[in-house]
């Protein structure tokens, strides 16, 4: 019975194709927009997902926030200092590495060419930390740190702007007033996820920074990356409790520093744009109910069209249900062939629209599945009225229809 | 349900049946309480003017609508008993229509309107196109299985309506002014076939026309006037006048 039904209704639509086309046009273009949308809005969520990635794994950050001076007025809260440093490090379980960190900005020069950009001023760890890998050179050593020596890693950026194509290291440039040799450079990283560019930075050793740039002995910031296997959440409690303990702040104060998890920007991120994501794919839903209500609107014409025919149907002996079935098939394989034809489009258009936007193209099978369903829902909600019209003519008066 | 074609029973018997439409003031009473029989193997011409009940007969008789009152015995099944799904499996496997406008599918080629009954009988589809092949060769029409209605003229046409409906070997073929819309020449050579047909296939077949000359093909005519059958006469078929 059903393969029946869909063997008429095959021929019906190959018999005609301009109409059928029509038909479902609303729904190769809601389904075309959902997938689209989507395939934009998780490429995107996995473009910032990759970007943060970037910035290290498991990646703890302390900052100075501010305390409380005499008479409530709000101070920079005091600086770090490396013994806070060395206590995160050998107090607290699960923590891989710890690198503090001081950033002044300088002015760069090399011959004839020079370039403003931002020091940091940090230790051997750093590049663990950051997850970040020398493209040539070396790291630190022990005694440069503690001598605070003037040597120094480029980034990528600043290679290329003082360089060029030539190897740098080896060579002598000027940090402000000071000569500094260049001992290795840092494999591009390219934009982080909020759109700084991180390759724009010359990496020296703290006590350099704080010696001979900035003239303090301050820390401005830790950075600190748990073990993996080690929950971030329990590290940033720790780390927490061990600062307040060492800044002596009493109890029921208010922290002066603050312990940020990258992996809580990762999800506030991933979960905004994922809520972007299903906002752009409801309005594309809508305009899949549209296409549905163009179907009812074609099949219902059609079954004023066809009402001589299915007049003869009746008379050849159709009951009844065959015509509902008919009809009803009729319009749910439109609407699937409309979801397929829409799919593709859908993909068609994401991929060149990720492409355009630089994201990665993200499949998801899961909305292709459910818009695919969606839209044969669409024909069998909106093809059972039109069809139960059909059904339900007078086989007397549909043969005398003109 | 099953309707066996005992010997000895009229294919076709109506009894006091009137047909009424519309309620009140608009009451309108096509038949006026008829009798008819027709026995197997007849070859029954339906006249009468517009309006005079030969339409509304014909319906009843196609099983397409019921009597308000009195009864329709098809086989000696009581056809006024039966709903609107029994009535369909009583057209799908009994009967056959050819109508006056040919009523075939458009844009579908004359192989597939043939098969149409077949379709909703489930009959599978080799066999299915070699039974409809086989009536398009009985109506002569091999070689144009493929043609879609617009590519034929109307005689070939009604032959494409008249194989759809003796594919399915009916026991009765009713026609509405089968010629109605064909020329002189052309409407013979349908009679002629509805005769071949009549004879030699024995398919009992009821038509109405309003041209004489058609109906001078049939071997009996009835005729109705204001709801009521006016004269039911034998005839001699006149077939080589023309």
């Amino acid at each position: 019975m059903l393969w029946n039904a869909i063997l008429l209704a095959l021929r019906e639509i190959r018999r005609n194709v301009l109409r059928s086309s029509l038909t479902i046009l609303g729904i190769v273009i809601g389904v075309a927009a959902v997938i689209t949308m989507v395939t934009i809005g998780e490429g995107a969520t996995a473009k910032v997902q990759a970007d943060i990635q970037k910035l290290g794994t498991n990646l703890l950050q302390v900052f100075r926030g501010q305390g409380f001076g005499g008479g409530g007025a709000r101070v920079a809260a005091p600086p770090f200092t490396l013994e806070d440093v060395e206590a995160i490090e050998t107090e607290i379980t699960g923590v891989k590495a710890v690198a503090p960190a001081s950033n002044t900005s300088a002015q760069a020069v090399y011959g004839n060419n020079n370039w403003s950009t931002q020091v940091t001023g940090t230790n051997d760890r750093f590049l663990e930390v950051r997850d970040w890998t020398l493209a040539s050179g070396r790291n630190f050593s022990e005694s440069e740190l503690r001598a605070g020596a003037a040597v120094c890693l480029l980034g990528d950026t600043v290679k290329q702007e003082l360089f060029g194509n030539q190897d740098p290291v080896g060579s002598n440039i000027r940090l402000q007033k000071v000569s500094c040799q260049v001992i290795g450079v840092l494999s591009p990283k390219g934009q982080s996820g909020f759109g700084q560019n991180q390759d724009d930075l010359v990496v020296v050793p703290l006590r350099m920074l704080q010696r001979r740039l900035a003239g303090h002995s301050d820390v401005n910031n830790i950075m600190v990356s748990a073990r993996e296997g080690f929950s971030t959440e329990k590290v940033q409690a720790d780390i927490e409790r061990l600062l307040r303990e060492r800044r002596r702040i009493r109890p029921g104060e208010e922290n002066d520093f603050v312990v940020r998890d990258l992996k809580e920007i990762t999800n506030a991120f991933t979960s905004s744009t994922r809520v972007l994501t299903a906002l752009l794919g409801a309005v594309a839903a809508v305009s899949l109910v549209v296409g549905g209500v163009g179907i009812m609107n074609i099949m219902l014409v059609s079954v004023t069209e066809r009402t001589r025919e299915i007049g003869t149907r009746l008379a050849v002996g159709a009951m009844a249900r065959d015509v509902l079935l008919q009809f009803l098939v009729e319009a749910v394989t439109l609407a699937m062939f409309g979801g397929l034809i829409g799919i593709l489009l859908g993909l068609g258009a994401g991929a060149l629209a990720t492409g355009a936007f630089g994201v990665p193209f993200v499949l998801n099978p899961g909305i292709v599945l459910l818009s695919f369903v969606f839209s044969a829902a669409v024909g069998i909600v909106f093809g059972y009225f039109p069809a139960r019209r059909a059904a339900r003519l007078d086989p007397i008066e549909a043969l005398r229809h003109e | 349900m099953t309707v066996a074609p005992a010997r000895g029973t009229p294919v076709i018997e109506l009894t006091g049946v009137s047909k009424i439409y519309g309620e009140g003031e608009a009451q309108v009473q096509a038949l006026r309480g008829i009798d008819l029989r027709i026995e197997a193997g007849e070859f029954v011409a339906v006249m009468g003017p517009s309006g005079s009940g030969k339409s509304t007969c014909m319906n009843i008789l196609g099983c397409l609508d019921t009597p308000t009152s009195g009864t329709y015995r098809f086989f000696g099944v009581p056809v006024g008993e039966l709903d609107a799904d029994q009535r369909a499996l009583l057209r799908r496997n009994y009967l056959g229509f050819v109508f006056q406008g040919f009523n075939l599918l458009s844009r579908t080629t004359a192989l597939e309107n043939v098969e149409l009954p077949l379709i909703y009988r489930r009959v599978p589809a080799a066999e299915r196109h070699a039974r409809a092949r086989r009536a398009l060769a009985e109506v002569g029409l091999s070689g144009r299985e493929s043609h879609v209605p617009s590519q034929l003229s109307g005689g070939q046409q009604q032959r494409v309506a008249i194989a759809r409906a003796i594919v399915t070997n009916p026991h009765v073929l009713f026609a509405d002014e089968p010629t109605g819309n064909l020329d002189t020449a052309t409407s013979n050579e349908i009679m002629k076939l509805l005769t071949t047909l009549n004879e030699q296939r024995g398919i009992t077949i009821a038509m109405v026309t309003h041209e004489p000359d058609i109906a001078a093909w049939t071997r009996r005519i009835v005729r109705f006037r204001d709801g009521l059958i006016e004269s039911d006469e034998a005839n001699v078929p006149v077939r080589g006048a023309h």
